[in-house]
């Protein structure tokens, strides 16, 4: 048997949550003492032998792959997992694997365990933990079924180095689309809400879309990203792609940055899952505060801009 | 144009979310159950299509009885029947097996479901009912336009969207942006007094064997005590970004 990872790229590279999607396959290939293959679609731009890195054993590139759709690359999978002698799939959850894993898991004839956070407990059964309640609870999973699709939470587990000599193969597509790309409009060079390791993200209390300057300013100087709360992105400060919480996007980024954000339970379900948080809020009674690990009582508008000073410092 | 709408039933988002004592539940004790919010774009997206072009809308959950409260308040915000499939939902497959079986048999021509339910949040039921009905599936939808028998879907990618296109049925994973937030339906007195004999059937399930159980929850551990650092003193906080907790 093996395990096989799905290695996303994005345009032909690999970004952060392919590498942890590799070091988790490479956990689970460790506990149950095999072999770690990745498999990746598409044109690519980097070296597929690049997921060794991260401990992939062999690479299957698939390059005639084309645009993303359910049927054809979740079918592509399954013949591939069945070539490979599957037990183990594991796929992170983007958008494109979120459909990816449960398209596989019915045509596989798998169970399947999404929002994974940890490395499974056991491996026969697999048995392993998952983000439920929107991060208001972990609940411990177990298949019943011999072969299971893994749907990794992105920023749950980290990338970690493992240096392995992996080779490339390649391999090819089965089935058909039924879905039809027809335009991509994605802004290229900024670093997307799923991918970073820094959220710079502010509410209702920076009282217009005028005042973002400053935060774009300081997730720049960060490498952050930007994000908000849902009032603001309801009014139309910011995008809805910025929206973050429990019926915004989920994240889980190693700092994330409140700026005048009250902490209300449903935001709090989409970032908890942050390593690190920190408050920037006026108000020493804000509900956020209990949720935070760092945090300054004070006006954004004061503190923010000495905070860029002191990044700017830092960073020489 | 014949809508299905898949209902889930989940505790409202202000609910402290507390597991049985011997951990094997959640413990609904004083929980406050709501149509899933990602639904609620999709509900009103139905209600829409109707309005513009006419047709049917069903709602539909998996559930026991305590779930029809949730399927009333869908037929008063304007779907014209539902259908509770009688059976505890156990897992994402399951789910969408009994689905998949009010699909094969009901002639529907889109089939909404929401991306995510805030529960169990398997993210899989709408994907999983088209691999199984051999359909179409676009998730993260946030955007539908119907021509006759093409559906012109616009879905979230990371950084950004994509225009996709496919022949109806098509089965959707809708979220917010299929309609804006201020567009969301709510019941009025004229809905509420209509949906109370509006057709509610209960079905019996087809019996799909969940292939995963939960053997126990637990609460993320606490958080420690924040530290507070002086306003003015953000060279300090950078410091302690920086050499304490090692994050920038
Ligand atoms: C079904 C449902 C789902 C929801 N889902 C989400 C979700 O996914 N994400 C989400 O974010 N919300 C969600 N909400 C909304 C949530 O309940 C809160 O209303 C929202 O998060 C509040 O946004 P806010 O913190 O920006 O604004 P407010 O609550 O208005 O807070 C603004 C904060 O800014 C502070 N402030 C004001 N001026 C300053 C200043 N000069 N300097 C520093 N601080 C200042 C104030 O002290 C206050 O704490 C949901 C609500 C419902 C009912």
């Amino acid at each position: 048997m093996s395990v096989l990872v799905f290695a996303e790229n994005w345009d032909g590279k690999f970004k952060n949550p392919s590498f942890e999607a590799v070091s988790y396959g490479k956990a689970v290939a460790d506990k149950a003492g095999t072999d770690l293959i990745a498999v990746t679609f598409g044109n690519l731009e980097d070296d597929a032998s690049v997921l060794g890195k991260y401990g992939a054993n062999k690479v299957v590139h698939v390059s005639d792959a084309g645009a993303f759709d359910a049927h054809l690359y979740g079918n592509s999978l399954k013949d591939l997992a069945n070539g490979l002698s599957a037990k183990v799939v594991v796929v992170s959850q983007s958008n494109n694997g979120k459909m990816l894993s449960s398209f596989l898991a019915v045509a596989w004839e798998a169970g399947m365990i999404s929002n994974v956070v940890e490395a499974p407990e056991s491996v026969a059964p697999i048995k392993v933990k998952k983000k439920v309640f929107s991060s208001k609870g972990i609940a411990t999973v177990e298949s019943s079924e011999e072969r299971v699709v893994l749907a990794l939470a992105s920023n749950s587990f980290g990338a970690h180095e493992a240096a392995t000599d992996a080779a490339v193969e390649s391999g090819s597509t089965s089935g058909e689309a039924k879905t039809q790309s027809v335009e991509v409009d994605r802004a290229t060079g900024q670093i997307t809400l799923s991918e970073a390791e820094v959220v710079v993200s502010a509410g209702r209390g920076l009282k217009g879309p005028e005042n973002w300057g400053m935060v774009e300013e300081l997730a720049g100087l960060l490498g952050a990203a930007t994000a908000c709360s849902k009032p603001v992105s309801d009014v139309g400060w910011r995008p809805h792609t910025e929206h973050v919480g429990q019926t915004g996007k989920a994240i889980a980024p190693n700092l994330y940055i409140a700026i005048g954000i009250s902490g209300a339970i449903q935001h709090l379900a989409g970032v908890s899952s942050s390593k690190v948080i920190v408050v920037v809020n006026s108000d020493p009674e804000a509900p956020f505060f209990k949720a935070a690990d760092y945090g300054i009582v004070g006006d954004a508008f004061d503190v923010v801009p000495r905070l860029i000073e002191a990044v700017k410092e830092l960073k020489g | 144009m014949k809508i299905l709408v898949c209902i889930s039933h989940v505790p409202d988002t202000t609910s402290k979310i507390n597991f049985t004592s011997d951990h094997s539940a959640f413990d609904s004790n004083g929980i406050q159950f709501v149509i899933n919010p990602n639904d609620e774009f999709g509900l009103t997206k139905a209600v829409q299509l109707k309005e513009a072009q006419g047709g049917s809308i069903t709602v539909l959950t998996v559930g026991d009885a305590s779930t029809e409260p949730t399927l009333r308040k869908a037929l008063a915000i304007g779907a014209d029947e539902a259908i509770r499939v009688n059976a505890e939902a156990k897992d994402s497959f399951q789910v969408a097996a009994e689905i998949a079986d009010v699909v094969k048999n009901g002639d529907y021509n889109l089939i909404i479901c929401g991306k995510e339910s805030i529960d169990y949040n398997g993210q899989a039921v709408p994907t999983m009912v088209a691999a199984i009905c051999n359909l179409p599936i676009v998730n993260a939808c946030m955007g539908l336009n119907l021509d006759g028998e093409e559906a012109t879907m616009i879905r979230e990618i990371e950084g950004g969207k994509e225009t996709v296109k496919a022949s109806l049925p098509v089965v959707l994973g809708g979220q917010k942006g299929l309609v804006e937030e201020n567009e969301l339906r709510i019941p009025n007195m004229r809905g509420i007094m209509s949906a109370r004999t509006k057709p509610l059937q209960v079905k019996e399930p087809i019996g799909a064997a969940p292939k995963s159980s939960h053997t126990h929850f637990e609460k993320p551990p606490a958080k420690a005590d924040v530290k507070l650092v002086e306003a003015g003193q953000e060279k300090e906080l950078v410091q302690l970004l920086h050499t304490e907790a090692k994050v920038i």
